[in-house]
């Protein structure tokens, strides 16, 4: 209980900081100060905020809990891929939109796209799209949050209760403090969960008995040395996942936040130092995710072993059903928290279960840029705010914090969250796909509206195709990937374990790809915006 | 575009290919510092090299003059 009690009192110093502590830098009640904090993030905020931002309740429990299973690819998968697409993106394509934002006072994407494209309506259909791909990750911010504070309890708090206290703790600061109060709080929780890997590999390896004993262990086993190395992976598969990363570019929440900046120059060292922030908590995490597989004197990771070897063993003649209760079984996500149950002495426990908390509530971004979204691109765009005026506008935000955060934890009660695991899935590779819409608007003069919307209906209709295709067909046993569909002898679809391929690539390749060539090709052959508007953003007579 | 920057889009796409490091695909051995499979501290070198690379990307081909562009546009210019 001493954990909970102190995650719990973490929660309240998290309040009251994003709630109270901002009120000392606010310099106004407008929408652009609620929203984007006046456009005034300093260098360390802003660096912290925004990578405190783009990780979620994956980074910690999620590739911890991969590695689990799949071994030291994850941090290739994810991480390293990451740390060089994510600045990348930030360099070429975050400091543009800054510069548009300022220059014509955008506060979310949408805007930007609607005035680069001369439309309305279209414009609608792409914040429709964002929404639907966003809302899931809030979801699973929610049921992060109650997962971790019932197993940091030992389960004397309740799923249900655990996930309350987080979506209300994230609501009060997203709702009084707004961006500024976000952005404080995400600084704080982004140096507390760094920190966390580095005590957390000090401290579990020197009571695991040393790490090289431990890797030895490992390599000794035929059932864990290929977790060691990258054999079980296809170089295709590992290739297909550094297009995932292009969705930070294209996410909503990360557009809005390269929007607060104060000045160009906070994007020097964010653009410097992010590959270095992802090394400093990924790879602790996929290590000790590794090496959680050498500590089967804890009862619930021999548990997971034994689930595992039931599942290469038999999955044959399993049906669907009972494979998806193995998997669940010998599923990682929770061998962190096993590790510092068995490891750390509880007061410690409880410090690093706060720094997973800051991990976990990272959804408090995506809640205040679906508000943003929502008070902009809809409320605002249809003319409700001529009608009541600003300060109404903040307030339309300020009930949508409230109706989403109460609609996310309805729905994190009722359904399983396996669902929303793979809707997360799903919105990576859609945001992927949605990145050449950014890219076109802002380096590309002669995209269009049509070309645009092409690229959104696409995006949209991919996504529920794999999702429906994932329904459909069940998930292939541990192993060679199930065919569906074979042209001239080679794969073309097939189901794989954990998800679907196309000719051997994730989805989010051939997905990303048409999206450019939608954007180039209905460009092409549709009318381009008035040289005006042309001229505004690109420069020029 | 300068010759500058044709370089350095060459140094991303040598960067970008050296991620797919199918020399050390099947190796966990050498165990670097005893414990640090040779995969996982390849990617590990790999995101340091990507800040290297970052740095050298501020420092040679900083869009400077985007500080400039975002100043003010006309009044009629600016949509919300």
């Amino acid at each position: 209980m001493i954990p909970a009690l102190i995650v719990l009192l973490y929660l309240a110093l998290v309040v009251w900081l994003g709630v109270f502590a901002p009120r000392k830098a606010r310099h106004g009640n407008d929408a652009e100060d609620y929203f984007l904090a006046g456009r005034s993030l300093g260098p360390v905020v802003f660096l912290f905020s925004l990578f405190g931002t783009h990780m979620t309740a994956f980074t910690i429990l999620g590739a911890s809990g991969h590695a689990f299973s799949n071994g030291i690819v994850t941090y290739g998968l994810m991480a390293s891929s990451s740390g060089l697409v994510v600045p990348l993106g930030l360099f070429l394509v975050g400091t543009r939109i800054w510069a548009v934002g300022k220059k014509f006072g955008f506060l979310t994407p949408v805007q930007m796209f609607r005035d680069r494209w001369e439309c309305g309506h279209i414009g609608t259909v792409i914040f429709a799209v964002q929404a639907a791909l966003l809302v899931p990750y809030i979801i699973i911010g929610v049921m992060g949050g109650g997962t971790a504070i019932r197993a940091l309890s030992g389960g004397l708090v309740p799923y249900w209760l655990g996930g309350a206290v987080v979506a209300l703790t994230v609501m009060s600061y997203v709702f009084f403090g707004g961006m500024r109060g976000t952005a404080w709080v995400n600084t704080f929780q982004t140096m507390l969960f760094l920190s966390f890997g580095a005590i957390a590999v000090g401290l579990i390896g020197a009571r695991i008995g040393g790490f090289p004993a431990a890797a030895e262990a490992l390599l000794s086993s035929e059932s864990t040395s290929a977790l060691l190395s990258r054999e079980r992976v296809s170089g295709a598969y590992f290739f297909s996942y550094t297009f995932l990363p292009l969705s930070a570019i294209a996410f909503p929440h990360i557009s809005i936040f390269c929007l607060t900046a104060r000045r160009l120059a906070q994007f020097r060292m964010t653009v410097i130092l992010y590959p270095l922030c992802i090394l400093a908590i990924w790879l602790p995490c996929v290590f000790l995710g590794v090496m959680a597989n050498h500590a089967t004197d804890i009862p619930g990771i021999a548990a997971k072993h034994e689930a595992r070897q039931q599942l290469a063993s038999d999955a044959a003649t399993l049906a669907p059903q009972q494979r998806n209760q193995l998997r669940a079984k010998a599923a990682g996500e929770d061998v962190i928290l096993l590790l510092l149950e068995r490891y750390a002495p509880l007061w410690l426990a409880g410090i690093l279960g706060a720094g997973i908390m800051a991990a976990v509530m990272a959804s408090d971004s995506q809640i205040l840029a679906l508000s943003t979204m929502f008070t902009e691109d809809v409320f605002a765009y249809y003319g409700h705010k001529e009608r009541f005026g600003d300060a109404a506008q903040v307030h339309t935000g300020r009930v949508f914090v409230i109706l989403l955060t109460l609609i996310a934890y309805t729905v994190a009660l009722k359904a399983p969250a396996s669902i929303f695991d793979i809707a997360v899935q799903y919105a990576f590779s859609g945001f992927a796909a949605l990145a050449p819409l950014v890219i076109a608007a802002l380096f590309w003069k002669r995209s269009t509206k049509w070309g645009a919307l092409a690229v959104t209906l696409w995006v949209a209709l991919a996504v529920a195709a794999v999702a429906l295709f994932q329904a459909l067909v069940p998930a292939s046993p541990p192993g060679p990937a199930s065919v569906v569909w074979s042209a001239g002898g080679i794969p073309v679809l097939a189901r794989t374990a954990a998800g679907t391929s196309v000719f051997g690539l994730l989805p989010v390749v051939p997905m990303t790809l048409i999206s450019a060539l939608l954007m180039w090709v209905v460009s092409r052959l549709t009318r381009p915006p008035g040289r005006e508007t042309v001229r505004r953003y690109f420069g020029g007579a | 575009m300068p010759r500058r920057h044709w370089l350095l889009a060459l140094v991303v796409l040598l960067l970008y290919a050296l991620h797919q490091d199918f020399w050390f695909w099947r190796a966990a051995r050498p165990l670097v510092f005893g414990f640090l499979p040779v995969g996982l501290f390849y990617h590990a070198c790999y995101s340091l090299a990507a800040a290297a690379m970052m740095w050298l990307l501020v420092r040679c081909a900083w869009p400077a003059h985007l500080e400039q562009d975002s100043r003010g546009p006309a009044p009629e210019d600016r949509r919300t």
